[in-house]
């Protein structure tokens, strides 16, 4: 909250001056001009605030613009509404919008995506000039200037876009510093580690295209009331989309104050270019956005404010830090145990008749096994056996053909993995995927999250995590900086800060030195006697034989044999899948 | 209005959607070769095509109409010629700007440089369409040329009662699209250059170790993508009247081609496009204007959500 404060402050501070400076200037134009920085820095704001926190990049942000602009317009022409109640009415329309387009939109991926959101605007722009609206005038009520936005002081309009813009600016300002901002920023970074980390993935980036698109409309409509005429080229148009993008990545994608730089620096330079050259160069404000976008993402990806932070010297302010309470609470480690007694009667996870396939590929063939509450249970068998793809069924990254997935006697078929960790599932992955650009404490909170109801209790649970697995002390690196052994026991904390009952390991030993092996298999240990069950995966038996206390072989996506290991590593059939028939002669000679 | 009429309306803007179908068609083989080798879909695509119309243009004023002996076919020429030219034009493109954020560069970048990509072609869109209309003006022009005035008359057929016109500027455009994709399909699939660029499409990293210049096929696959649109774009110059914003138009019937055939390939690309020609030329008999592109985008959005690979199911790489 103190980091609040001080972005409230500088909000503050900013918009009064602004403010301030609008009150010296006299010429209408200019002031037109001082309105219009605000009203763009709002836009940016919006679009910055789904695309720069999700890393989903919007190239429609326009349909949203222009809901909001027809909305005021019509609405004053139609029943003469006051743009003090349309201009939430065009929030609030804006919003729905969002919703309407994210629903579908989200399905898609990557180029898919980028597609449709291009298209929204000028579907929206042909359909407005089809209903005739080529051109709605805002009416004139003279007689009372108040109650209809309109005044005759220019200046007015630039107090209000100030007012605007502050408000977008602390709506940005409280969402990134809370859990919203994080999960967004986890889902940027790795998608699927977010999923499977708990975090409901739809659900963050429905709300941030809402809330973006709400204030999109907002905007649109004050941009109405002061233009006074709408047209849907002006307001779907393809400028208008490229103008939000391109003020918030000139400035900085995901930062707070990036778009107001964009907008600062870019739209009074095309105004006042377009004012003195415009007549001799028509498309000057296109060709300046177009190129400042180029050049932004070719010499400075990440945006100027980074560029002029780096110039200024100043300290390159890391992610959102959670506080790291919980951190060094001794005995903090009791918080993750489950709870439930272990009860070796009790079968935690039933898998009954599970079929998989890929095409001709037969990845899981009629599988059933059980896995007990409390237990360290170990499944092998050679590459290609079907392993990550069993764990990918039991988290729900992949639906099953048929057969039946039971945790603690509920199915957890068709359920999504977020929806999965949170009933007490976490996994780790195979390559372990990080958020890049968070600290290890910050990528153990988001595992948190599912588990918590609130930012503290999710600190305190990564503290715990972090301190079950002894890496407390490098809590504030980047994963960069981390080991290969570090980066595993990370996976391993972020899972189980999620706070399971089961957890799904990952080929955790592959590529580890024996020493780290000896770490990792005492992280395990500790993990089983907190009461959690662990399930892991491994192709070398070595390792295994001495940390689990029942084995599932598989091969070719069936089972082959279950069992203690001793009896494992004698069995005929597993010694023939692993080492082929030759070798099976051999092992029975001796 | 009788039934037979209905049929004779019915026919004539069928034979209109093939004719534009075929260089729509030319079109978006242009926009998916970019898309099969580069994993790049280019947002300026439509300008490029603009530039194609302007090129033929600008020559022909240039010229002063019909130099040779008034040959009627002169334009064609013209329109042919804007493809090496803006073959050019797009490797200069990729050498100055794409090439820092594709291929071996992407991999340094947030997300393999995927939205980088986007965006980068996006304010191209910006820059050339807006630069179009400072150095082309905004007024409405076009190619005039004699042969739009001239058809041939399929007919009459069913008891003399219905005659077919197929516009003979149209048709021979249609024709030259239609040879252009055949030799450029054919040229991907035998040739030794061809190869290499599908070989660098599918398996970039082991293209270099074969010794495949990706950044050099990258190159000349997006010169040949901006070339083969330029030709499509010259070839409709005669057409109609246009203006420097006509690429977003054009841009959406390109897109909506290409994904109804599935993204990166060329014959579904043919396909989609010609599909989206009939359907906007017939659709043009009882919609209105305005609404003939929402309902091409209305195909293209229920495409991607409802079958993102494609109503042919075509998904084989640039083949």
């Amino acid at each position: 909250m103190m980091i609040l404060k001080r972005d409230l402050l500088h909000i503050v501070l900013f918009c009064i001056s602004y403010a301030a400076l609008a009150a010296l200037v006299g010429n209408s134009y200019y002031l037109l001009i001082m309105t219009l920085v605000p009203v763009w820095a709002v836009m940016g704001l919006s679009w910055n605030l789904f695309s720069g926190y999700s890393g989903l990049v919007s190239f429609g942000h326009a349909a949203f613009f222009g809901v909001g602009a027809y909305t005021v317009a019509l609405t004053l022409q139609m029943w003469q509404l006051s743009p003090w109640y349309s201009l939430v009415l065009a929030g609030l329309l804006g919003g729905i919008g969002g919703l309407l387009v994210g629903l579908p939109t989200f399905r898609l991926r990557g180029h898919y995506f980028a597609l449709a959101m291009l298209a929204y605007p000028l579907v929206m722009l042909y359909i407005f000039e089809w209903l005739g609206y080529q051109e709605v005038a805002l009416m004139m009520i003279r007689e009372q200037p108040l109650a209809f936005m309109q005044f005759e002081n220019p200046q007015v309009y630039v107090y209000l876009a100030v007012v605007l813009l502050a408000l977008a600016l602390i709506v940005t300002a409280i969402l990134a510093r809370s859990r919203f901002g994080m999960s967004l920023l986890a889902i940027k970074q790795n998608e699927e580690a977010a999923e499977a980390a708990g975090i409901d993935t739809r659900y963050w980036k429905l709300l941030a295209l809402c809330i973006s698109a709400a204030m999109a409309g907002t905007v649109g409509g004050f941009y109405a009331v002061v233009l006074l005429v709408v047209t849907p080229f002006a307001v779907f148009g393809m400028l208008v989309s490229a103008q939000a993008l391109v003020i918030a990545m000139f400035g900085g994608a995901g930062t707070l104050w990036g778009p107001v730089l964009g907008a600062v620096i870019l739209v009074p330079l095309s105004e006042i270019l377009h004012a003195y050259y415009g007549a001799k160069v028509p498309g000057i404000q296109g060709v300046i956005y177009g190129f400042a976008v180029i050049a932004v993402i070719i010499y400075a990806p990440d945006g100027l404010i980074w560029k002029l932070r780096a110039f200024f010297g100043a300290r390159q302010t890391p992610l959102p830090a959670s506080s790291v309470a919980g951190l060094h609470t001794k005995g903090s480690a009791s918080l993750l145990a489950c709870g439930v007694e272990a009860n070796a009667a009790e079968f935690i996870l039933e898998v009954k008749q599970l079929q998989k396939s890929f095409g001709g590929l037969q990845a899981i063939d009629n599988l059933s096994f059980n896995v007990k509450r409390g237990e360290l249970l170990g499944i092998i068998g050679p590459n290609g056996a079907g392993k990550t793809t069993l764990f990918n069924l039991l988290n729900g990254f992949v639906q099953p053909d048929s057969g039946s997935i039971e945790f603690e006697g509920a199915s957890l078929l068709k359920l999504k993995p977020n929806k999965i960790c949170r009933r007490g599932i976490a996994r780790t992955f195979q390559v372990a995927k990080p958020f890049p650009r968070l600290s290890l404490f910050d990528n153990v909170v988001i595992g948190a999250y599912g588990a918590s109801h609130n930012n503290n209790q999710a600190c305190m649970l990564a503290g715990a995590a972090l301190q079950l697995v002894g890496l407390q002390d490098s809590a504030h690196n980047l994963p960069a900086q981390l080991s290969n052994r570090e980066l595993r026991l990370m996976e391993l904390a972020r899972a189980l800060a999620a706070n399971p009952k089961l957890i799904l390991v990952d080929e955790i030993f592959a590529g580890l030195d024996p020493e780290s092996v000896q770490v990792v298999e005492q992280v395990l240990r500790k993990v089983t006697a907190l009461g959690i069950t662990v399930v892991i995966i491994e192709h070398s038996m070595k390792t295994m034989v001495q940390l689990v206390a029942r084995f599932v072989v598989l091969d070719h996506g069936a089972l082959l044999a279950t069992g203690i290991p001793q009896d494992i590593v004698r069995n005929p059939k597993v010694i023939e899948a692993y080492l082929g028939k030759k070798w099976l002669a051999h092992a029975q000679a001796h | 209005m009788d039934v037979v009429q209905y049929i004779e309306n019915f026919l004539q803007s069928f034979a209109a959607g093939i004719l534009t179908g075929v260089i729509y068609g030319l079109m978006c083989v242009g926009l998916t070769v970019i898309f099969g080798v580069m994993r790049v879909i280019n947002f300026a695509q439509g300008e490029f095509m603009m530039l194609g119309m302007y090129f033929t243009y600008f020559t022909f004023s240039w010229l002063g109409g019909y130099p040779f002996f008034d040959w009627l076919y002169f334009p064609f020429v013209l329109a042919l010629l804007a493809g090496p030219v803006l073959f050019c034009v797009g490797n200069l493109v990729h050498r100055s700007l794409l090439q820092k954020v594709t291929g071996q560069n992407a991999s340094r970048l947030e997300g393999g440089g995927h939205y980088a990509q986007l965006v980068l072609t996006f304010g191209l869109a910006l820059v050339l369409q807006n630069g179009g209309l400072w150095l082309f003006g905004s007024g409405l022009v076009s190619v005039p040329s004699e042969l739009s005035y001239s058809a041939w008359e399929m007919g009459p057929l069913y008891q003399d009662r219905i005659i077919i016109f197929i516009n003979q500027n149209q048709s021979i455009a249609a024709l030259l699209a239609l040879g252009v994709v055949l030799v450029f399909a054919r040229y991907m699939a035998r040739s030794r250059l061809g190869k290499s660029l599908r070989a660098a499409a599918d398996n970039p990293e082991a293209a270099v170790y074969m010794g495949i210049d990706v950044s050099r096929a990258h190159r000349i696959a997006f010169g040949f993508g901006v070339g083969i649109t330029a030709i499509g774009g010259g070839l409709l110059a005669s057409n109609a009247p246009f203006q420097p914003y006509i690429g977003t138009d054009y841009v959406i019937i390109m897109y909506a081609g290409v994904v109804l055939g599935g993204l990166g390939s060329i014959r579904g690309a043919f396909l989609g496009g010609l599909s989206i020609g009939i359907l906007q030329q017939v659709s043009a008999s009882f919609l209105p204007n305005q609404l003939q592109n929402t309902m091409i985008f209305t195909c293209f959005l229920l495409t991607i959500l409802l079958r993102p690979q494609g109503l042919f199911g075509l998904r084989e790489r640039v083949a």
